[in-house]
């Protein structure tokens, strides 16, 4: 069976994209989930995966091509249509073209030609590269030095036998690489807010309800759980939070899904976007992905990988396109409680306030207690306030069990 | 041989939670936070990094510790000294 | 290395491995000589010359033009006890008494449970290089050290040449030396007393930290000429000495891969399922993950060996050949 590996988006509002560099070669085989392809968009560049296993057969589109969203990039599994030009990747040459594209023929041409003027070139086995013509050549040496220096051996240049990648040439490309961080995306990344916001504020109605939360039992388990076990497996706060809130996205399956062609259609996974400022003043949500399912050990550890990837600009296209419900936290800043905007075409955002000691009123007693103010904007399209109580008030009882989450 | 300094190893476990950074706009004396938007998850990678460097633990009560390049290499100074204290003994003083 | 100063003298690897036959022949009443032509005329190498005066013909025997007789003979005796060395001439005669060496000398201890082991040595030259063409040029190590049940030994230096036959001694299974035949007028001095061989470990011949060549036998002296040769261009090579060819002494090799990330085998014998072959393979199996380059070898070109001198030399493993491809595995193109 043949694949079509296309430019996908990877956001709502996501039109086009450059392709920056392939990370496949015809022959390779890749199972879904592997990263197949850098693409450039407003946000960054994304480590974009493939959603089918096969064969790569062809690569259509050259590298630093701009192409629109779902423009056919490579063919897998030897499915190529037989008729489509094949584009030699790395010579820069025109994205691909339509095969219509061939103008009427000038009437003056017409009468001294008989042939026509679209040329189909059948493939020959040729056309199709062999794998051994495109496998890098890496001794095992060198590739386990690049693995522990975090060399990415797409970038070294080969000296050795056969310019096989050696064990020097990954030490030189670690000394001379650039500091990493994200490059700089071609656009201003206010750009890709500015619509996502706009279309939000137009479209969808928002209501908003919040919760002021009692976070004291948390903290405890927090407190406890923290001095047991080994530093690099501390939970932050923020990490109980989200599961709150997976749990209860979970339990309640309209607030977790998406608005599109006039309807809601509810996910079958909670895939939580978490919102994260890069420095530098960017802004993404990529997907903790099956928040819910995950124990809060677990949850942690994709929680401080998502971060750092997100700062040295490697987030994974599924992760970015796939959020089903938001969450935004305050909860270190100076501020009592967010009222979020949702992010098309999601249906809800949680909002997390600064946790804090606030007073609290017990059987008549004020005293300080440690809360935190959770918001729920919700698009009244789908749901009304009476649910959103209800889910907001699923999140606090969640915070009241910590042990259980 | 040439060791590095207390501050070159921090400035090291520093660069690991924030590789964009360019450690030469890093004024020690003013908290991570002002200068490079430091989170809580960063503060937990760095004590993470301070305790893989120097063997130190670093109680979540203390990360306020940590909130400047000069208060961390207090800290790390008076947890070293605490450890070299508990093992050679107080005649090691 | 350091020579022992009080014999330091030089002598030929034929009279090393004289003196390691009279020393033996000294010390142990139960040890004789059999074989073709050993004992009047010297020995076909002349190995043996002066022996028969010195020792007489109980212990210096002549045999009759039978391979398959002599070595059966040798090891009737060594099952009865006396601890026979065995000269065949050339290890192309071997082969009529490759019954003998393969399903007696080799089985009989496992047969019988360990009860009756068959302690004895076989002295052979081996290797082409002197012109004597296709059926007098073999180069069958490979070949013997296929057998579970002997143990095969290459002296390639004087020392070697002067101790094996002794450490042999020590083995109650067969043991066959291979003594390849442009060794016999090889000069060098004694640097270490006899008693210290042992035919267990193979040999760092030379230190380096770019690549390791791997070889045994007259293929040695290529290697040190080579390595010196790589030195010139900046390019330290590590020269092993296999010196056991069964059992092979991985840890050696692989330790010295492990280090240099880089192997080359130079092997005398025809490439195909050879010696190099088992080396490379165990190189493989054990240090995979160090390697920067690909395993490589230079083995005897496979073609019957041919009579014309640079017809001869162009079917063995060259000098030339092992620096080009030393270097081009160690060297970067860019």
């Amino acid at each position: 069976m043949s694949g079509e590996f296309r430019m996908p988006s990877l956001g709502p509002d996501m039109e086009a994209g450059t392709l920056v560099q392939w990370r496949v070669k015809p022959g390779d085989a890749v199972k879904r989930g592997d990263i197949v392809a850098l693409v450039e968009t407003e946000k960054g560049i994304i480590d974009v995966e493939i959603f089918s296993d096969g064969v790569v057969d062809q690569l259509l589109v050259p590298e630093g091509t701009h192409v629109a969203v779902g423009t056919l990039l490579a063919q897998l599994n030897g499915g190529a249509t037989r008729t489509r030009q094949v584009i030699e990747v790395g010579k820069p040459s025109e994205a691909p073209q339509p095969l219509a594209r061939s103008a009427p023929v000038p009437a003056t041409h017409a009468a001294t030609s008989t042939t026509p003027t679209t040329t189909i070139v059948p493939p020959t086995i040729s056309s199709v590269p062999s794998p051994e013509a495109h496998r890098r050549k890496v001794s095992p040496a060198a590739r386990a030095r690049a693995r522990e220096l975090g060399v990415d051996l797409e970038r070294v240049t080969g000296t050795g036998m056969g310019a096989a990648i050696t064990i020097e040439d990954v030490v030189r490309a670690a000394q001379t690489v650039d500091k990493p961080g994200i490059a700089e995306p071609a656009h201003d990344m206010r750009q890709i807010i500015a619509r996502a916001m706009s279309r939000s504020k137009r479209e969808i109605p928002h209501y908003y309800l919040s919760l002021t939360c009692s976070f004291a039992k948390a903290r405890a388990f927090l407190d406890r759980y923290n001095a047991r076990v080994d530093i690099e497996s501390r939970l932050l706060p923020s990490c109980v939070l989200l599961k709150a809130v997976a749990q209860a996205a979970k339990a309640m399956p309209e607030f977790n899904g998406f608005y599109k062609d006039d309807a809601f259609q509810a996910a079958s996974d909670v895939h939580l976007g978490v919102a994260i400022a890069m420095r530098g003043g960017r802004l993404v949500a990529p997907a903790l992905l099956n928040a819910d399912q995950k124990s809060l050990a677990a949850l942690m550890i994709d929680l401080r990988d998502l971060a750092t990837r997100v700062r040295a600009g490697h987030m994974r296209s599924s992760e970015l396109s796939m959020p089903t419900l938001t969450v935004t936290s305050f909860a270190e800043e100076d501020v009592d409680s967010v009222i979020p905007v949702i992010y098309p075409p999601q249906v809800a955002i949680v909002g997390v306030g600064a946790i804090r000691e606030r007073p609290w009123v017990v059987e008549g007693q004020v005293r300080a207690e440690l809360t935190v103010p959770i918001s729920l904007a919700a698009d009244h399209r789908v749901t009304d306030g009476r649910a959103g109580t209800r889910f907001l008030a699923t999140i606090r009882n969640a915070l009241q069990a910590p042990e259980q989450l | 041989m040439n060791t590095p300094t207390i501050e070159q190893q921090i400035l090291n476990a520093f660069l690991q939670v924030a590789p964009d950074v360019d450690p030469a706009k890093l004024k020690p004396e003013i908290p991570f936070r002002d200068q490079f938007d430091f989170d809580s998850m960063d503060t937990l990678n760095f004590a993470i990094g301070l305790h893989q460097q120097f063997g130190i633990d670093v109680p979540e009560t203390q990360y306020r510790e940590l909130a400047s390049l000069a208060k961390t290499a207090a800290f790390v100074r008076s947890a070293l000294q605490q450890d070299g204290k508990r093992s050679t003994g107080p005649a090691a003083t | 290395m350091s020579a022992l100063p009080q014999t330091a003298r030089a002598i030929t690897y034929r009279e090393a491995l004289r003196q390691g036959l009279r020393s033996v022949l000294l010390n142990d009443p139960d040890v004789f000589l059999i074989g073709e032509d050993i004992g009047k005329y010297g020995g076909c190498f002349a190995v043996t010359k002066g022996l028969l005066e010195e020792f007489g013909e109980a212990r210096i025997r002549d045999a009759p033009l039978s391979e398959s007789a002599f070595v059966g003979a040798g090891i009737g005796a060594a099952l009865a006890g006396m601890r026979p060395v065995v000269e065949i001439m050339t290890v192309n005669f071997s082969l009529l008494a490759l019954d003998q060496i393969l399903n007696t000398a080799a089985t009989l201890s496992h047969m019988s449970g360990g009860q009756c082991p068959v302690p004895l040595i076989i002295r052979m030259a081996t290797g082409a290089g002197r012109q004597v063409a296709a059926q007098h040029s073999h180069s069958l190590e490979g070949w013997y050290s296929h057998i579970p049940g002997l143990r095969i030994v290459t002296p390639a230096t004087i020392d070697d040449a002067a101790g094996m036959l002794r450490a042999a001694l020590e083995f109650r299974d067969p043991v066959i030396i291979f003594e390849h035949m442009n060794l016999y007028n090889v000069q060098g001095e004694l640097s270490v007393d006899a008693a210290s061989i042992n035919i267990e470990r193979a040999a760092i011949r030379r230190a380096g930290q770019d690549i390791s060549l791997i070889t045994y036998g007259a293929s040695l002296y290529k290697c040190l000429t080579a390595a010196e040769q790589l030195s010139a261009q900046g390019i330290e090579a590590e020269v092993i000495d296999l010196r056991v060819l069964r059992p092979l002494d991985e840890k050696t090799f692989i330790q010295s891969v492990r280090r240099t990330r880089r192997a080359l085998i130079v092997d005398e014998g025809w490439r195909s399922v050879g010696l190099a072959a088992e080396v490379g393979m165990r190189i493989m199996e054990q240090a995979f993950y160090d390697l920067d380059a690909p395993v490589e070898r230079v083995c005897g070109v496979e073609v019957p060996v041919p009579y014309a001198k640079h017809m001869e030399e162009a079917a063995l493993p060259r000098v030339e050949q092992i620096v080009t491809l030393a270097a081009s595995m160690v060297k970067h193109v860019g």
